[in-house]
């Protein structure tokens, strides 16, 4: 699978064609974020179980039959229904920022999510989810054996955060036309330059010389943020 | 086109669309629908200008920032327009009425299967215990059997009850978590190459079959039986089934035929994860049978069996015709 033009080759980058015909990119989960989330279901499941012991157990034999019935639903369908109905996460994946879909990047569908919860029962082998570990290792999409059988990945769902602004500075066309990477890093350092100290900024402005022309660090940092300003179009005021 | 007038001559289709967006999650969050904005019934076209601006976007080499808005948008109106549709309630009654009992007639030969390596066990150790009782503590340790006859002592009120555990709603929860998760865990154990639900099916064949077996020549026979027969044709049934289900995944593995063996396991998993609804629901009815129905000792054992019989007719009959052109 090679990269589209102009982006990372991070290997857990995974895209999908949608009928629209452009790329989405699914940024896959790995064990870590994968694990934690489980556990704080775990800690919520195990509260709220407790929780209800306090109650029900004192009601006699009455409240222990609705116990073992909510421990039942509690233990198989927690995540099924959270996925199915809250948008693909339980309470643990949606602090940890991760949401299960299927393998086309749509919602997952509901016979996915009820085998892949079920699969969980093997996944959780031999002790704490080692063949699911062992499994999200041999394969390029971390996924755990119920994710394979359903056909579903988890991912990192899409943050959005807070749009950068391109310094301003007087537009000015490059010696050469730019090429497409070109444009797309100089566009990445001018959006990044208010968040770099000044030191790292002049320094990384001091490597494309072809581009600035120059070695010194505070005048290729000018041009290149000059030059942004050209290629996303601005005009000179 | 440059980057900035780019931005600028969709700013406002773009903010409306997130805006959609986010009252669609906003709505998702708190349960409710999606609010019916001007611009809800455009959503698809304006979705696919989105992909096209992203297209564009990546094409042009625009800056990070707006590509990466554009495919979040984009994203989001893919989960907004490719979600799975909700179930409508007749389509449930479909699932039970026909499409649950044709799935299980086009599985016969898995079920057939399944039933012989659970059915067959079963029926051994009856026929065994027959003839060598003293076979049965190969099987279950005597204290645990002691355990049991207490519960089909032909004294007591109720049948299949112990002193600590007297309350039928109490025992339709055990039913439920116990029984239900056994289907569960036949099922999952499939994908260790059929061998788990080989392992479910073989062992609760012996087990229940030891149990009959040994009640049976004991002197238990008439509170054991008209014990269990109420709810033998769900419960054994609804086993069978997620075992079924569960052999089909090990079949997917061990012989993927023309898929390979991910695709044939996800065909495999659809197709059961159908059974296993149906073998669920079935173990749901069969636990509120066994608990509210099979204890009670007020009728004569002849009613009991004659219930008995009437849902193994019932169950034949409905896995049979339900559905069916003969059936509808």
């Amino acid at each position: 699978m090679s990269p589209r033009p102009g982006t990372l080759a991070l290997d857990t980058v995974r895209p999908v064609a949608t009928p629209e015909g452009v790329e989405l990119d699914l940024r896959l989960a790995g064990p870590i974020g994968r694990a934690c989330a489980w556990l704080i279901d775990l800690l919520l499941r195990v509260t709220g179980m407790v929780a209800l012991s306090l109650v029900l157990i004192p009601l006699g034999q009455l409240g222990m039959g609705v116990w073992l019935i909510l421990l039942f639903l509690v233990e198989w369908l927690y995540p099924v229904a959270f996925e199915v109905w809250a948008g693909g996460a339980t309470p643990g994946k949606k602090l940890m920022g991760l949401r299960v879909v299927n393998d086309d990047g749509t919602p997952v569908s509901r016979w996915a999510s009820v085998t892949r919860n079920l699969l969980r029962a093997v996944d959780f082998l031999p002790v704490l989810y080692g063949m699911g570990f062992v499994c999200m290792l041999l394969n390029r999409d971390f996924k755990r054996l119920g994710d394979l059988v359903a056909g579903t990945v988890v991912v990192h769902v899409e943050t959005s955060r807070a749009a950068s602004v391109i310094p301003d500075a007087p537009p000015l066309a490059p010696r050469t036309p730019l090429t497409l990477e070109e444009s797309r890093a100089v566009l990445e350092y001018a959006e990044r330059a208010a968040t770099l100290t000044p030191e790292r900024a002049e320094e990384l402005a001091g490597i494309p010389v072809r581009l600035t022309g120059t070695e010194d660090g505070a005048l290729a940092r000018t041009r290149l943020l000059q030059l942004a300003n050209h290629v996303i179009g601005r005009r000179q005021r | 086109m440059k980057q900035e007038a780019f931005e600028a001559r969709h700013a406002i289709e773009w903010r409306e669309f997130e805006g959609w967006l986010d009252g669609r999650k906003r709505a998702r969050s708190e349960g409710g629908r999606t609010p019916d904005t001007a611009i809800a019934a455009e959503i698809p076209q304006r979705y696919r200008r989105v992909c096209q601006h992203l297209a564009l976007a990546r094409d042009r080499g625009y800056g990070a920032d707006i590509v990466d808005r554009l495919h979040r948008m984009a994203v989001g109106g893919y989960h907004a327009l490719y979600a799975e549709r909700i179930p409508s309630r007749s389509a449930l009654l479909a699932f039970v009425s026909s499409k649950f009992p044709a799935m299980v007639r086009g599985e016969r030969r898995t079920l057939a299967v399944a039933a012989l390596l659970f059915f067959g066990p079963l029926a051994g150790m009856i026929a065994l215990l027959q003839y060598f009782p003293d076979l049965v503590y190969y099987f279950i340790a005597p204290e645990r059997l002691a355990g049991i006859e207490k519960m089909y002592d032909p004294g007591a009120d109720r049948l299949g009850r112990t002193p600590e555990a007297d309350s039928a709603f109490y025992m339709f929860g055990v039913y439920i978590w116990n029984n239900i998760r056994i289907a569960f865990q036949t099922f999952a154990g499939g994908l260790l190459f059929g061998l788990g639900t080989l392992f479910f099916l073989l062992f609760n064949g012996f087990f229940i079959g030891a149990v009959a077996g040994h009640l049976t020549q004991a002197g238990y026979a008439e509170t054991f039986w008209s014990f269990v027969a109420g709810h033998s044709a769900l419960e054994l049934t609804g086993i069978v089934l997620s075992g079924a289900a569960g052999l089909k995944l090990g079949m997917a593995l061990i012989a993927p035929g023309r898929l390979s063996r991910t695709q044939a396991l996800i065909t495999a998993a659809r197709d059961g994860a159908g059974l296993i609804y149906g073998a669920a629901g079935m173990l749901l009815v069969a636990a509120f049978v066994e608990a509210f129905w099979s204890p009670l000792t007020e009728f004569a054992p002849a009613v009991k069996y004659g219930v008995g019989l009437a849902g193994w007719v019932g169950v034949a009959a409905y896995f049979a015709f339900a559905g069916s052109a003969r059936g509808s």
